[in-house]
């Protein structure tokens, strides 16, 4: 006996948490929409948001009118800067959310497991070894591609052994993650004081390395990536519910595990490779969006990206306004703006 | 049905399957008993596949589980692990449609979710269809997970300790839907049970598991007797058989023998 009267209007609540959480995504989107033009916008020469959203028509193919000295600053300068933002602080959202859905912590990210860190040591290596000889925009990112990868096949080697509980996991990985520290301070001990501060200040995590070669490979390696995680979306979401469980329903975990890991791994790389560490955002963004939408992958995911892309979106818009003129470090900014928001959220948790 | 073939079973020196033969018929309840720690959670692993046996095959419906095709076997099962515990921020509806996990997409159908909620208004919990998980109560993530497993439209039906955080009614609810079902269905049910009235009440075939060894199979009447108990579980008990024909354990308690008599 279906009382169809229930049934229909748990399948109309069901279906308005859906549209709930669609409009939550839309409306950081659009957040996220009004900080990119903000970022655009500010610099040492402030451009009024009118000029910027007419530069930006002009450069999408849009008939408008815009004087050349404000198109070329968008275009060339400002424009990569932005996107990379965006892609960056997506990529960190995302990975960081990944991580605590394989590990099932709250407190996992690509930077606390050591990943960025094995990143920045690969990239610091090829800088001490003078590239190899080759060029140093595609050396480095090769050598912090390879150490990313290296250490997060470590982390599998161990994930594979029987008996290893999350928490341990997650204690290997902070362990990597000194490792990596400290062989990172070991090649700048050993640098030329000139080499080490080359090595600072591309560890730093900056945008200014942005321009649109490097903003066109991270935003196709990226998507490709995000493409592949969403097909794997229940599969993901199922993993929440435990290991146990999700072979139950004839998820294929081992599997599943590798190939996600694999994927943060090159995400982590590729971000890092290009702009350096940035180590908050992997943390904040997960964990704000899961407050927000819960943890159905469909919006988890997305969400986490939105809301990473803002954080260091409206941290880069912060951190040329602070001192007028002056480039504070993102990374900083990022944790100023970012922790309060994520206080706030926690103190006014329901769902 | 489902046939175990000489199956062995061990973590280091620790037996939990020696050489152990038995079929499962298809259409009947089979509950298997046990002390604990005797390797009934871990047989059920075996025949999903989970655990890899020393020697022995395993065959449903005359295919023998290939470990290199255990997708494929798997896609056989409705499994419910013995874990309750449910810590995500997810809908009941959302838990249970995870049970169809291969047929979801990233926009949902209707037919889908309409499902989902069939099954849980089957089982008395579409009332709670819109809850977050992480508000339950422990019995409500369980009637939840049997639903899920439900959801798995299964041949073979496992389930471990179902009842564990169960009240009277939703054990009853459970166990009748799963003893209707499985009949109606054809399904094989396997389910690990402590409580040995409740065994005997649903079992259609009972199955006695001690150090590695099936000790006794067959009809609840036939098996639980005093006997068995104390050879079993080092536990003296009476036996009683009610106005059915089915057997009533009860427990002694030392140097304490009420007779019983019926009450009302």
């Amino acid at each position: 006996m279906i009382d169809s009267n229930i049934v229909q209007h748990a399948l109309k609540t069901q279906r308005g948490y859906e549209r709930r959480r669609f409009l939550i995504i839309s409306v950081l989107a659009l957040i996220l929409a009004l900080s990119f033009v903000f970022d655009i916008a500010t610099g040492p020469s402030m451009i009024s948001v009118i000029d910027v959203t007419h530069a930006l028509a002009h450069f999408l193919g849009f008939p408008t009118q815009v004087s050349s000295t404000t198109e070329i600053i968008v275009s060339s300068l400002r424009l990569p800067m932005a996107v990379m933002a965006v892609v960056v602080g997506g990529t960190l959202g995302v990975g960081g959310a990944e991580m605590q859905t394989l590990l099932n912590n709250p407190m996992a990210s690509p930077y606390t497991l050591g990943m960025a860190a094995a990143a920045g040591f690969g990239a610091a290596l090829v800088l001490y070894l003078g590239a190899l000889g080759l060029d140093s925009n595609v050396a480095v990112p090769i050598g912090a591609f390879v150490c990313c990868m290296l250490s997060a096949s470590l982390l599998f080697g161990l994930a594979m052994m029987r008996h290893i509980t999350s928490g341990q996991l997650i204690l290997s990985g902070i362990a990597l993650l000194f490792l990596f520290q400290s062989l990172l301070s070991l090649v700048q001990f050993v640098s030329s004081p000139e080499l080490s501060q080359q090595i600072l200040f591309w560890l730093f995590g900056s945008l200014t390395k942005a321009n649109w070669t490097n903003v066109g490979i991270t935003t196709a390696v990226i998507g490709v990536c995000i493409i592949v995680l969403m097909k794997d979306a229940w599969k993901l979401t199922a993993l929440r519910l435990g290991e146990e469980r999700a072979k139950s329903l004839g998820v294929d975990v081992m599997r599943l595990r590798l190939k996600t890991l694999v994927i943060v791994a090159i995400m982590t790389a590729t971000v890092t490779s290009f702009v350096g560490i940035i180590g908050f955002i992997g943390i904040i963004a997960p964990n704000i969006a899961r407050i927000l939408v819960g943890e159905d992958q469909r919006y988890f995911v997305p969400l986490s990206f939105f809301v990473g892309a803002f954080l260091l979106s409206s941290a880069s818009v912060l951190s040329k306004s602070i001192v007028p003129g002056a480039l504070f470090p993102i990374g900083i900014v990022t944790a100023i703006i970012g922790v309060p928001f994520f206080f706030w959220l926690i103190m006014s948790k329901r769902r | 049905m489902l046939e175990i073939r000489h199956l062995h079973l061990a973590f280091d020196d620790l037996v939990l399957a020696d050489d152990m033969s038995f079929t499962l018929n298809p259409g009947q309840t089979h509950v298997i008993i046990g002390p604990n720690g005797t390797g009934k959670s871990s047989l059920l692993k075996a025949l999903f596949g989970d655990l890899v046996p020393q020697k022995g095959q395993i065959f449903f419906q005359g295919e023998e589980m290939n470990r290199k095709h255990l997708s494929q076997w798997r896609q056989h099962f409705g499994y419910m692990p013995q874990d309750i515990r449910l810590d995500v921020s997810l809908s009941v509806l959302e838990v249970v449609l995870l049970g169809q996990i291969n047929a979801l997409s990233l926009k949902l159908d209707d037919s889908l979710l309409e499902e989902a909620l069939g099954v849980l208004n089957q089982i008395g919990l579409v009332h709670l269809a819109n809850r977050d998980v992480g508000t339950l109560s422990g019995g409500q993530c369980q009637m939840v997970l049997f639903a899920q497993a439900l959801m798995r439209q299964p041949k073979i039906l496992m389930l471990d300790e179902p009842v564990s955080a169960l009240d009277l009614h939703f054990q009853q609810v459970m166990l009748d839907h799963l003893d209707s079902q499985t009949k109606a269905k054809n399904w094989v049910s396997v389910m690990v049970l402590h409580d040995l009235n409740l065994a005997a009440q649903y079992a259609d075939n009972l199955l006695v598991l001690k150090n590695g060894k099936l000790v006794a199979q067959g009809a609840p009447k036939d098996v639980l007797t005093p006997q068995l108990v104390e050879a079993v579980y080092g536990v003296k008990a009476d036996v009683v058989l009610d106005s059915t024909g089915l057997p009533f354990v009860r427990t002694q308690r030392n140097g304490y023998d009420a007779p019983l008599v019926a009450v009302g």
